[in-house]
């Protein structure tokens, strides 16, 4: 038996900090590795050393097995975690490992390797008598043979990378006619993701579930599972909503499910934590997806309702230990119920958005589990995945786990990033989602509202509690007359005016001081009188109407951030001053995010159509394709491929021949 | 320091009557408030709109840092005149870009702004207030020009033998408005419309112009001048459109696309300033008094003859209610001391009763004591008179009154005067009246303004009359002579009320008298803008 004593984490974010927690409970020392972008994340920190990896992009520092040997090397680990992600399912990075004298906390190498090539372990599994979905292997572009094949496999079909994961390379296709263009953008999307454009069609079915199984095995020979996962909830083929158990799944299922990945993971001589992902169909039959053969981004369910901890597992396990538990002394408890807060915009198509997070807070008073790798002040880079943090309730049951994982997501004050929190909380929320009836196709199926359902007198609160916060905020930064109350008249003809935009709608907000120290307000033509009761510690303490109630508001420049227990409203708040129209490009299509510009399909002086594809614009591995939106002729074509741009940037120029007036 | 401690009762009779009566006072005052702000009436608001222009408190509120503090002066000016009520003109003391600045402008729905003698007092009173306190002046100019209207009615003739003003007078304003900038006081024009001729000077003499495009008018001669004049035929744009200023003649130093815009680079151009105060900044704790403001609508009597402790008053308007008292046994009826109002350091009169040779003395001490420490001074005016009678006038009334005048006059330090209640002969002088270089002055509604008591002024002039009926042997008529008292007392009465003064820009406004802290507050920081510094040469008489 090997013992470990300082652990090196290829890994960032909250995956980062949640193992060297687990490490540092067992006394082990760590070590973190980092992109330039990350040189400030609390992962860096909490690291007992911590490594730049000098780059910036992931294939620069956290892709670059050289530069993570010699960093463990350096600091003299003697172990590697790999987290999830980047290398965690790279062969060559855990025999390179292995070879470097270090402990490989995950599986065999050989395991990662089969269960890497999904058309290899999908083969595996039928010879194990574990179903699957036909597929079929395209190593070029798309040919006659390919269609003849893809036919064969039968429409609606799924192009997915041989060597992916995360949903990244994914393209569902209805028809033969969309089949070319879906093959191309996964190939180029796996490439970039995973250094193999190799990619297969499979059989999709629609209306099924994702459920998985969590697998464990040691070095001598054990296998045993620890129950379901269900992970329908997706979008873009992401997760992002997951529970143990699934609802859908019953004792007898859950015991041939079981059986069926322990058949999978003894196939290839497992000996660490992994997952083996299935689909359940409706009528209870389930085929094998594939293989993780890592630690899961929603491993913490299964902890909650199980009482493992699966880091110290996967450690004590490639340390040489046998399994701590045996299968039959796993027990379900409770419900648990995992959710990703991305910075994205759902109302945009859940585009990735950058920013900084002003504050997190989560609400001390609820019992949550926050796997973070955010706190106030983070910067949220374009260069990485955008999930801000997972939070984790477990409950006695699915609809308390539901219903206080909303209330929890509702209360957490993040203001500074546009985010999927309010989408998230609309789903747990959602009366389809409390009946259980999740598929992966339940956000096109049931179309949660994208945004929150800001009730009127909300939204006057909010701009209430924004326009007092900002005034006092003012008057305490006076230089001349501070002392003397607020906005003062001994004539007075208006109150003081503030103008918010509360999504594309504007927000009229009026007050007046009185005598009494009380305001007079009139707020999107409602009229009444408020009070400040206190304000200390960032949280106001407003009385409306009558009504008290606590507020926070955080600001910067032009933008409010109002958090109520019944969640976030955001403000921009309208200048004073309008500057003068700035000239606007007619017929310019902007980037939609930052990010980098994959290839531009057309040049200047070409005629384009409306649904032709202009530019292909890539963040954060996911690409967007901005299309014509009118037939017209291309004048002006402003980026080139390769390019970083902002969001908004101009990318090209269409003249439709109509004058804007 | 000491803390006054209030002796009275807000659920007493009295003090109830007291401020139902303040209350009557105060809703009749916030109804003319009501009248000024309307201006010119809805047609010529209407009028204004539709040319998409704002009314002028609009802009005056735009321009203003949000939520600072505006004090309007005399904001009844013309109150019963034959001019409008606030006389269609707004000046003021406010912030901008934490710069407190005087603002006057015109409101351009009361007779297109023309000039009158209304109009000119409150720019003569602006002025005088930007001169003294050093506080950088912006006007805000849309003027028909001077009010020539013909006024009473009757023949040309008349109308001239009425008229006692004349054209040689007028047009001090621009010799003030280019003093002001002699002594380095910025003075900043935004011209919202025309100003031609005579009001070509306005901005002619600023610092800095701002004109708004297709908006503002300034030439010395219009179109209908010029063909008479040369012969030459020229349109309004030509002539004085803010483009031509801005690119040709060189009087606009900034070109605004519209009104909004004029008064961002107003804002800007006093950020500009590098304004410094002169005075210090406040040095005390700026805690709010004790006791409830509210309670300063009961405290005056109806009847000004029941004595009323003027400590009430002090102990509701300075910082944590902090009086030292000086003197508080010699002089009863005057009382003097330190306290601070928002943080200032003052040195404060005010009347409990007649002034006597004891009080005369005491005031002359003090005021020069708060010179020796370059203290401002407020007075609170509720004051009948110097005592009369033979007693005092043998013991040298005059003598000693004349001290407390001298000590008033020469006195360096800014002066605030409040009156709250009577304000009758010398005691409004002695008091720093409205002629004494007050920096300002303001009235309570209950205020009373006048040469003696309305029902004395009436039983002096029974008794001359009486006099000059023996004198000449004539049978005096009863009858006749207690209707021309009752008439006598009943003007003098009309006459001496806070509105008719007001009416006529004798003070700087009426304010509530809850707000008389915050009205202090605002006048002594403006105060402050300048230098404070008390009178120097002979050590002070010790009395």
């Amino acid at each position: 038996m090997t013992r470990i004593a300082r652990l090196l984490i290829a890994g960032r974010g909250e995956i980062a900090r949640r193992i060297m927690r687990t490490a540092r409970e067992m006394g082990i020392a760590t070590v973190a590795v980092y992109a330039e972008p990350d040189a400030d994340a609390p992962f860096v920190r909490e690291a007992d050393q911590a490594v730049s990896l000098r780059g910036t992009t992931s294939q620069e520092t956290y892709l670059d097995i050289e530069k993570i040997i010699a960093a463990a090397r350096r600091t003299e680990a003697d172990a590697v975690h790999p987290g999830y992600g980047f290398l965690a399912e790279n062969a060559g990075f855990a025999r390179a490992v292995v070879d470097a004298g270090l402990t490989w906390v995950g599986p065999r190498a050989e395991a990662i390797a089969t269960m890497g090539d999904k058309l290899a372990a999908k083969k595996l599994m039928t010879e194990a008598n574990v179903p699957t979905l036909p597929s079929v292997r395209v190593a070029r572009s798309v040919t006659k043979e390919v269609r003849k094949r893809a036919a064969k496999v039968g429409y609606p079909l799924l192009v997915k990378a041989a060597s992916g994961g995360g949903g990244k390379g994914m393209r569902v296709v209805s028809d033969e006619a969309g089949l070319a263009d879906a093959v191309s953008g996964a190939r180029r999307e796996a490439a970039a993701a995973f250094g193999d454009d190799t990619v297969f069609l499979e059989r999709f079915l629609a209306g099924a579930r994702h459920v998985e199984v969590q697998v464990f095995g040691d070095s001598h020979g054990n296998i045993v599972h620890c129950f379901e996962r269900e992970c329908s909830i997706q979008r873009r083929h992401q997760k992002i909503i997951e529970e143990s158990p699934s609802p859908a799944v019953d004792d007898d299922l859950r015991r041939r499910l079981g059986e069926a990945a322990v058949e999978a993971a003894r196939a290839v001589g497992y000996d660490n934590a992994g997952t083996v992902e299935f689909m359940l169909d409706k009528d209870g039959s389930f085929y094998f997806l594939e293989m993780n053969t890592r630690l899961q981004v929603e491993h913490p369910v299964t902890e909650e309702i199980t009482g493992l901890d699966l880091v110290r597992e996967q450690i004590k396990v490639a340390e040489g230990a046998p399994l701590s538990f045996r299968q039959e002394e796993l027990r379900m408890d409770g419900h648990a119920i995992e959710a990703r807060i991305y910075a994205e915009d759902p109302a945009n198509d859940f585009l990735p958005a950058t920013g900084r997070l002003i504050a997190w807070r989560p609400d001390p008073a609820l019992p949550a589990r926050f796997e973070s790798g955010v706190e106030a002040g983070s910067e949220v880079s374009p260069y990485f995945d955008p999930m801000l943090a997972k939070v984790i309730v477990h409950g006695r049951d699915r609809s308390e786990a539901a219903s206080r994982l909303a209330t929890v997501l509702e209360r957490l004050q993040m203001p500074g990033i546009v985010s999927n929190r309010d989408f998230l909380v609309n789903v747990l929320r959602h009366d389809a989602f409390i009946a259980a009836d999740t598929t992966t196709d339940f956000i096109e199926r049931h179309s949660p509202a994208r945004e929150r359902d800001v009730s009127e007198e909300q939204l006057r609160a909010a701009a209430l509690a924004a326009a007092l916060a900002s005034q006092r905020a003012r008057r305490a930064k006076a230089r001349a007359l501070a002392t003397i109350p607020s906005g003062w008249r001994n004539n007075p003809s208006a109150m003081q005016q503030v103008r918010y935009l509360h999504r594309d709608e504007e927000v009229l907000t009026q007050y007046l001081r009185k005598g009494d120290g009380a305001f007079t307000y009139e707020v999107a033509g409602h009229s009444g009188e408020a009070r400040v009761l206190r304000s200390e510690d960032g949280w106001t303490e407003l009385e409306i109407d009558g009504v008290q109630q606590r507020l926070s508001v955080v600001s910067q420049g032009a933008d409010h951030w109002v958090q109520s227990p019944a969640g976030e409203v955001r403000l921009v708040e309208l200048p004073r001053f309008p500057e003068r129209e700035r000239e606007r490009t007619a017929g310019g299509y902007l980037a939609p995010m930052p990010g980098r510009i994959v290839s531009v399909k057309v040049s200047a002086g070409q005629q384009v159509t409306a649904g032709e594809v202009l530019v292909i614009v890539e963040a954060m591995k996911m690409e967007h394709v901005i299309t014509c939106a009118e037939d017209g002729i291309v004048t002006e074509v402003r980026v080139v491929a390769d390019e970083q741009v902002e969001a908004g940037h101009v990318l090209l120029v269409v003249d439709t021949g109509k004058d804007e007036s | 320091m000491e803390r006054w401690q209030t002796s009275i009762d807000p659920n007493s009779e009295g003090f109830r009557t007291n401020r139902e009566a303040m209350s009557a006072l105060l809703k009749e005052i916030d109804g003319q408030l009501e009248v000024a702000r309307a201006g010119g009436g809805e047609r010529s608001v209407e009028r204004l709109r539709s040319r998409g222009k704002m009314m002028v408190r609009e802009r005056l509120e735009l321009l203003l840092d949000r939520d600072s503090p505006f004090l309007e002066l005399s904001p009844l000016a013309g109150w019963g005149t034959d001019f409008a009520v606030g006389g269609g003109f707004v000046t003021g003391i406010g912030v901008v870009a934490d710069v407190e600045c005087i603002i006057a402008g015109n409101d351009p729905t009361v007779i297109s702004g023309a000039i009158t003698p209304i109009v000119g007092k409150k720019i003569d009173r602006a002025l005088e207030i930007a001169r003294l306190n050093r506080l950088p002046y912006i006007q805000f100019v849309e003027s028909a020009g001077a009010d020539l209207r013909p006024r009473g009615g009757g023949s040309p003739e008349d109308d001239m033998r009425r008229q006692l003003g004349h054209f040689a007078e007028s047009g001090r304003l621009f010799h003030d408005i280019t003093e002001l900038s002699a002594m380095r006081i910025p003075t900043v024009s935004i011209v919202f419309g025309s100003s031609t001729a005579g009001g070509a000077y306005q901005p002619g003499m600023s610092d800095y112009n701002i004109f708004i495009r297709g908006r503002s008018k300034v030439f010395l001669g219009g179109p209908p001048l010029v063909k008479m004049a040369t012969g030459e035929d020229s349109d309004a744009e030509e002539l004085g459109g803010a483009e031509v200023h801005a690119t040709k003649s060189g009087l606009a130093d900034y070109l605004a696309e519209d009104e909004v815009d004029a008064l961002r680079m107003a804002r800007s151009v006093i950020t500009h300033l590098n304004w410094r105060k002169l005075g210090p900044g406040p040095s005390m704790p700026p805690d709010e008094p004790l006791y409830d403001r509210e309670d300063l609508l009961g405290l005056l009597p109806v009847d000004l003859r029941t004595p009323m402790d003027i400590r009430e008053v002090i102990g509701r308007i300075v910082d944590g209610s902090r009086f030292e008292e000086f003197k508080p046994l010699y002089g009863p009826t005057l009382v003097t001391g330190w306290a601070s109002i928002h943080g200032f350091p003052v040195g404060i009169l005010g009347n409990n009763g007649v002034l006597f040779l004891n009080e005369s003395q005491k005031a002359a001490q003090f005021i020069q004591l708060c010179n020796q420490i370059d203290v401002p001074i407020i007075f609170l005016q509720n004051i009948t008179g110097y005592i009369v009678g033979k007693v005092y006038e043998q013991g040298g009334i005059v003598k000693e009154g004349s001290k407390m005048i001298n000590a008033v006059s020469n006195s360096k330090v800014p002066h605030i005067t409040v009156i709250i209640g009577a304000s009758y002969g010398a005691g409004n002088y002695g008091m720093s009246g409205r002629a004494y270089d007050t920096r300002f002055v303001f009235t309570w509604p209950t205020a009373k303004i006048s040469v003696m008591g309305p029902k004395q002024l009436a039983g002096v002039m029974s008794i001359v009359r009486r006099a000059a009926a023996a004198r000449t042997g004539e049978e005096f008529n009863e009858a006749e002579d207690a209707m021309i008292t009752a008439g006598v007392e009943d003007f003098t009465e009309k006459a001496s009320l806070a509105l008719y003064a007001t009416g006529r820009v004798v003070d700087d406004g009426i304010i509530d008298p809850r707000d008389t802290r915050t009205v202090l507050g605002i006048t002594l920081s403006a105060c402050h803008s300048n230098e404070v510094k008390g009178a120097q040469g002979y050590g002070v008489y010790r009395m």
